[in-house]
């Protein structure tokens, strides 16, 4: 292609002027992108409200987009039930057939494990669900995985909730706005999940890969061994993930540290659940009492007893 | 489709006369983070950075250097990354393409494609290390990103070139 020399500023003075004064403008963008670039560095949260009012606008538009896309993904998933129905429903009955003395014997196990459970005096703590929410939209261009969530502060989503999906732990609240929050997943490589693995409870870590699978490694023992088709669910120690949700599946035998597949599949998961905070961090505890005060503090509604 | 504009040998237009369509190209690039998929992969090119470098390659007269800050800050707000890695690495990209109009004058669209895909491949792995994501397993994933954004320049400079005949014709 020939020169185009149509930006050349020829003799004019004021064209000169104008295209240094671009150049300079063109520098401090620079200059003052390096020091944001420092500033969210060290304080990722920084920004939270600017991107907390562009996703207001956006995650509707997402929203509006999913529904489309479930609409269109459901016609031939609709049709194909269709001609299954009478199989899948023989199939169903059978099988019912089969469970019925299996679920006989787990109710027993329930009630017993309910009774013992009243002589040893254990307190549960509920795992309370704050909102349930779709996650419309995924930073999908960019090595972090964020995703975004269609509920907010009004819903009463709070920054460090855990949220999950039927199949699984999905990750955390990071950034709430009024109406979306911004959920770090689990497979993002900033995320770390105390787990532990059902067979004999070890104690594990499940860091993010950022290519959608977790590093699980033992956190006591070295060089632990692990087996394909361990399963590892959340242990609830550190107080942000309630215990027992579960989080991935090891995929190879190996020893020490072994990749694993995430229960949770975020992209075909209807619904996320905003689960409270386990343990929620401590009221830090008043210097002195005030004298006007009421003598009993109201406890808090989510205190640990 | 309207009658082609000669390009070349039209009366030279006053700068940045067309900045409307690049602009908007470059918003709705970035906005393609909005469509409804939960990715567990970087897998979508980044469009915002496609069209900036299609738009100014096209024509160099398409938008000022310093238009790349703004663009950036509003890439940054929606794709994930922190705050001011766009914004630095657009700016970063246009200079360089001013100082580059300047030494290598004569170029063809090869070498136009090449710049475009060398610029995108330094944005991204430079968009990782601004993330933190040094130790993280995405190189294959990374490199995917970076051919497919490349294969996708010269639609994005058709966009760009029917988006300015549109412009031109009015």
């Amino acid at each position: 292609m020939a020169p185009q020399r149509d930006r050349r500023p020829g003799f004019s003075r004021r064209a000169q002027y104008g295209l240094f004064l671009g150049y300079v403008a063109a520098a401090a963008g620079a200059l003052i992108a390096a020091a944001l670039l420092l500033l969210s560095t060290f304080h990722p949260a920084g920004f939270a409200a600017a991107r907390g009012v562009v996703r207001e606008g956006t995650a509707p538009v997402s929203l509006g987009l999913r529904h489309v896309r479930d609409f269109l993904a459901s016609g031939p998933a609709a049709v194909a039930e269709h001609f299954q129905t009478a199989s899948d429903n023989r199939r169903l009955l059978a099988q019912r057939k089969q469970d019925e003395a299996l679920v006989q014997r787990a109710r027993l196990l329930v009630r017993e494990n309910a009774r013992l459970r009243r002589l040893l005096e254990v307190r549960e703590l509920p795992v309370e669900a704050v909102a349930t929410a779709r996650l419309v939209s995924s930073s999908a261009s960019s090595t972090r995985r964020y995703a975004v969530l269609a509920a907010g502060y009004h819903q009463g989503v709070r920054s460090g909730q855990p949220v999950r999906g039927p199949e699984g732990l999905l990750g955390r609240v990071v950034e709430t706005s009024a109406n979306t929050a911004r959920v770090v997943l689990l497979t993002d490589p900033d995320s770390v999940i105390p787990v532990r693995r059902t067979r004999d409870g070890l104690p594990a870590i499940a860091s993010g890969r950022g290519d959608g699978f977790v590093d699980v490694r033992s956190a006591n023992v070295a060089n632990a061994p692990f087996l394909a088709g361990d399963i590892f669910v959340t242990s609830g120690i550190g107080g942000i993930y309630p215990p027992g949700i579960p989080v991935a599946r090891v995929l190879q035998n190996a020893r020490d540290t072994a990749t694993s597949r995430v229960f949770a599949q975020p992209d075909r998961s209807d619904f996320a659940l905003v689960l409270r905070t386990f343990l929620p961090p401590l009221p830090p505890p008043a210097a002195f009492p005030a004298p006007a005060a009421s003598p009993v503090p109201a406890p808090a509604p989510d205190a640990v007893p | 489709m309207s009658t082609p504009v000669p390009i070349e040998l039209a009366v030279p237009e006053p700068p940045y006369r067309y900045w409307r369509p690049a602009v908007a190209m470059v918003l709705i690039g970035s906005l393609i983070t909005i469509l409804p998929v939960i990715a567990t992969i970087p897998f979508l090119p980044p469009f915002g950075l496609l069209a900036l470098l299609a738009w100014r390659l096209f024509r160099s007269n398409a938008l000022p250097a310093w238009a790349a800050a703004p663009l950036g800050l509003f890439d940054d707000l929606v794709s994930g990354q922190p705050l001011g890695s766009a914004m630095l690495l657009w700016s970063l990209c246009l200079i360089a393409l001013d100082i580059l109009d300047t030494r290598l004058v004569q170029r063809d669209f090869w070498q136009d494609w090449l710049i475009a895909t060398a610029a995108i491949a330094l944005c991204l792995a430079l968009g990782r290390v601004f993330a933190g994501m040094l130790p993280a397993h995405v190189d294959g994933p990374l490199l995917v990103q970076t051919a497919v954004s490349g294969l996708l320049f010269p639609a994005m400079t058709r966009l760009c070139a029917w988006q300015y005949r549109r412009s031109a014709g009015r």
